[in-house]
């Protein structure tokens, strides 16, 4: 995203820097093996999957809102043609990332033509329960695998990290590279997985078999996709935490690191030991469903009243049991990015330190020791003996506890600041309460005795969404708007901000509100029609045509963002180097750091600790960490 | 600018950044066997019957494979101890043993698939079978990925030991930390399916 | 952290000492697995050997006997969540309401 002004601004520096030669458009720009650069693909491959994302649910909300009626494509469709056709008008069709991005918004509106029509998705426009599957299947996987952590991590992580700590780059720089085109392979795979004969994967995201085992062969593509996504997350997170532990600057002792790259390192640790038991657990799906084995396949099982001849023995428990070994830390991987973004932003803009950095700090490594031993508690409705389940039990209850100090804390950091009311801190503030409900609604679920009759309803949705949608990615809209100064060396339009975070923020709760009262009511979760058979839902379901609004008119609002975006990247008022008068190192880097290896003129040397914000005494209201 | 800490060791750590790497990684790779190992342990204690390893697998052959791999081992520290000691002669000559003991292990490896296949027994076959080529099929991938690492810095990787020595002897020390792994998984792999 | 030769002269007799004895151990669990003893002392036993074996590998070959706080560290919650999953997972399954081969 800097490329358009990376030359004004950085031009001051090039000559300061003796290692510095020009590079080829393609080395510089697609195999780059620099951290800002590989940052940048990560965000803009990540948004785009996020878009995806957004957009199979919004296909889903419709036969939800309106079961049975055909869908209407070109209303979905002319927007997103629109804003790519305008993308590349106002970059002039001229080779740029603005063209590349508009090219890519108009693959989408295909990708969405596709989706939309063909008589074995959409027979006559209506859709395929089947389809319905994939679209939740795939709806989940992409927002979760290929979109959020991506973002969080790959993204932020990988542009700010190393700016925070005053390292040079990553430990790894090569790794780097590896890391994201593996992911985007893995990513490419599971688009590809679409057009595959029978659609792509449909046994939702958490494919428990036996049914993903007798899945078309789009969950063959779900699992190799996974393999190459799990596998990019371990290249990346033995780098992170290299990185962390060895190239800190000169002084930057832990205890002086800011909370976000705590919140990296913890996260990093979780990818690294929680992955390998999903990548375990999808290579024996695979060879069950490629070379006919049974390690998730009981024996007599019968489908559509036919014995399947498979040898038998094994056991689906088990796939559930390696699944949410990595899927319960995978929560904690999504909510500490989102955590530790917030944690800056509230400081700076409160202007004081944070409220028990300690207490954040510890809390942030006891979230990431106790979520590898509470994973069960996805799992009470299996069948689960009350001795065990009272041990998943206790240690939910026991992780509940730092998220909450985190919060604590976060909220009284505000108590007695003088805030700067910026989109940025807006979308801060409105992660607190967001992420509140969406933690509390799951205290619930913790519980064996209530999780049996909430599990399988639109409550488990509303909560996880809650803490994901609202949560996490508010607080990756807030970094956005944050690191966008350091990015491009201009600021984004408030206006537009905050029209999106108003917008965002009020349709969120409409979406997400109505299905914690859904599924107390017993609402089913996975029906294709929306519980329009059953009874008890009678009271409810006219809730799903106003969340399916909501979800439509959200997508309006988020155009205000990525006009944003364009706008700004051009447009946008130019700033300073430290355009927030933050504190942390990467605000004493140079304004969009030239996009080559070396980050600093010299490197820092640190003399504070990260939030010294209204020091007694001091000259200005804020204190580098790198100032004497 | 320079990244820091590739060849000589951090102040506080005490590491280089590949050895702390590699390192993780094994972490990461503890994980992934461990969970197979669990999946095996969880499938057997289920199942109604489960044939003795010895019953069918052929323990003479397994036995070797194990000898070679413990031997490639000992190679591969002694690569490194010459390189220590400033014998470049003789790190090729361990290195070079190193990569011959995989290439055994995998020919012997090969063999036994085949008197499986022979016999009709396949990976579809029983859960038995199942777990046996699925464990020792992704320690064998683990072995290949040693031998080409391993290989490649006896071949042209070993340029290096020209224009930056201690890089390269590092190399040699992370190289050999991920293949005596590969023969530790080995070790717990050949009691639990062949022997019990 | 430089080693002298005299150092590594001492490493390579003891690399040659665990050599001999990852062969012994070798010879003896084969040895032992010919006794066909029942189930469980051939599990504890087989597991017994192999962890010494994998100790002398990992403290030897790998330098473990002497390496840095950070590895330890980071070895000792790997460890930590690999028991973890291997009990907690038995032990749910163990105590489930339906075992899993019936059916």
């Amino acid at each position: 995203m800097s490329t358009s002004s990376h030359s004004h601004t950085a031009d001051a520096h090039i000559h300061h820097d003796a290692h510095h030669h020009e590079q080829g458009f393609w080395s510089k720009y697609v195999f780059s093996t620099d951290h800002k650069v590989i940052g940048i693909q990560y965000g803009v491959t990540s948004l785009l999957f996020l878009f995806l994302g957004f957009t199979l649910m919004m296909i889903m909300r419709w036969q939800l809102a309106y079961p049975g009626e055909p869908f209407p494509v070109i209303r979905f469709v002319l927007p997103i043609g629109i804003i790519g056709l305008l993308t590349m008008f106002v970059s002039g069709f001229k080779p740029s990332l603005g063209t590349t991005v508009g090219v890519l918004f108009m693959a989408m509106a295909a990708l969405v033509w596709y989706l939309a029509t063909g008589e074995e998705r959409m027979p006559m426009g209506i859709m395929a329960p089947e389809y319905y599957n994939s679209l939740g299947a795939m709806h989940g996987t992409i927002m979760i695998f290929l979109g959020v952590v991506p973002l969080g991590v790959g993204a932020f992580g990988n542009y700010v990290m190393p700016l925070q700590i005053g390292a040079p780059d990553m430990a790894f720089p090569k790794l780097n590279m590896m890391s994201y085109w593996i992911y985007l392979v893995g990513g490419i795979i599971m688009v590809i997985s679409f057009f595959v004969p029978g659609g792509a994967a449909n046994s939702g995201w958490t494919s428990y078999p036996p049914l993903s085992e007798i899945a078309t062969t789009g969950q063959t593509w779900w699992l190799v996709g996974m393999v190459f996504l799990i596998t990019s997350s371990l290249l990346g997170s033995v780098n992170f935490i290299v990185t962390i532990l060895q190239l800190r600057a000169k002084g930057l002792s832990f205890m002086k690191l800011p909370f976000f790259v705590w919140a990296q390192l913890v996260t990093s640790f979780l990818l690294l030991l929680a992955f390998p038991p999903l990548e375990a657990a999808g290579i024996l799906q695979l060879l069950d469903r490629v070379a006919g084995t049974s390690f998730f396949l009981p024996s007599g099982l019968v489908i559509s009243g036919e014995k399947l001849m498979n040898a038998g023995g094994g056991t689906p428990i088990l796939w559930q049991h390696l699944f949410w070994f990595l899927a319960h830390p995978e929560v904690y991987v999504l909510i500490l990015p989102a955590m530790g973004i917030i944690s800056e932003i509230i400081a700076n803009n409160t202007r004081k330190p944070l409220w028990g950095y300690k207490y954040i700090v510890y809390s942030a490594l006891f979230i990431g020791f106790m979520s590898f031993i509470v994973w069960a508690h996805h799992m009470y409705i299996t069948g689960m003996g009350t001795t065990i389940s009272a041990f998943f039990q206790t240690t939910t209850m026991i992780i509940s506890v730092p998220s909450i100090v985190i919060l604590t804390s976060l909220a009284i950091s505000l108590y007695g600041g003088s805030i700067r009311y910026n989109t940025a801190m807006l979308f801060a503030l409105a992660f607190i309460p967001m992420f509140g409900i969406g933690g509390l609604t799951g205290l619930p679920l913790g519980l064996a005795t209530s999780d049996l009759h909430l599990h399988d309803t639109y409550y488990v949705i509303g909560h996880f969404h809650y803490v994901v949608a609202p949560g996490t990615i508010f607080a990756l809209f807030a970094g956005i708007y944050w690191w966008f100064p350091k990015l491009t060396g201009r600021t984004m339009n408030e206006t537009l901000g905050k029209i999106h975070f108003w917008g965002s923020f009020v349709c969120m709760n409409f979406i997400f509100f109505p299905m914690l009262i859904q599924g107390m009511a017993g609402l089913s979760r996975r029906l294709y029609d929306g519980g329009e058979q059953y009874s008890h839902s009678a009271n409810v379901i006219y809730l799903n045509e106003v969340m399916s609004i909501a979800a439509w008119v959200m997508a309006i609002f988020q155009i205000f963002f990525i006009v944003n975006v364009f706008l700004s990247m051009k447009k946008g008022k130019k700033t300073t180097d430290n355009h927030w008068e933050a504190t942390t190192l990467e605000w004493s880097a140079t304004t969009a750091p030239p996009l080559a290896h070396g980050n600093f003129v010299t490197l820092p040397t640190v003399y504070h600790g990260p939030y010294e914000y209204s020091v007694p005494g001091a000259k200005k209201d804020f204190t580098p960490q790198n100032e004497k | 600018m320079q990244i820091p800490y590739t060849s000589e060791h951090h102040p506080e750590t005490g590491l280089y950044n590949a050895k702390l790497g590699i390192w993780l990684f094994l972490a990461s790779e503890v994980m992934l066997f461990g969970a197979l190992f669990t999946s095996y342990i969880l499938l057997r204690m289920g199942a109604p019957t489960w044939p003795h390893g010895w019953e069918i697998l052929n323990i003479p052959l397994a036995t070797v494979n194990t000898v070679v791999l413990i031997a490639s081992s000992v190679t591969m520290v002694m690569s490194w101890a010459s390189l220590m000691m400033n014998d470049f002669k003789k790190y090729k000559m361990y290195m070079g043993i190193t990569v011959v003991c995989g290439l055994i292990f995998l020919v012997i490896k090969g063999f036994e698939y085949a008197a499986k296949f022979e016999h009709g027994y396949f990976p579809s076959t029983n859960n038995f079978f199942a777990t046996y080529f699925t464990l020792t099929g992704l320690h064998g991938l683990h072995v290949i990925g040693g031998i080409i690492v391993n290989a490649y810095f006896w071949g042209p990787g070993s340029k290096m030991w020209k224009t930056e020595p201690q890089r390269f002897v590092n190399r040699i020390e992370v190289a050999g930390l991920y293949w005596h792994f590969v023969d530790l998984v080995w070790i717990f792999l050949f009691p639990s399916l062949y022997l019990l | 952290m430089e080693h002298s030769h005299a150092e590594i002269k001492k490493h390579v007799r003891k690399y040659i000492f665990v050599f001999v004895a990852l062969m012994a151990l070798t010879v003896v669990t084969v040895a032992v697995s010919y006794l066909h003893l029942t189930m469980t002392t051939a599990v504890i036993v087989a597991l017994f050997i192999a962890s010494i074996k994998g100790a002398l590998v990992a403290g030897y070959f790998m330098h473990l006997i002497s390496e840095k706080k950070v590895i330890y560290l980071t070895l000792a919650f790997t460890l930590f969540f690999f028991i973890g999953m291997i009990v907690l997972t038995m032990s749910s399954i163990s105590d489930q309401v339906m075992m899993p081969h019936v059916s």
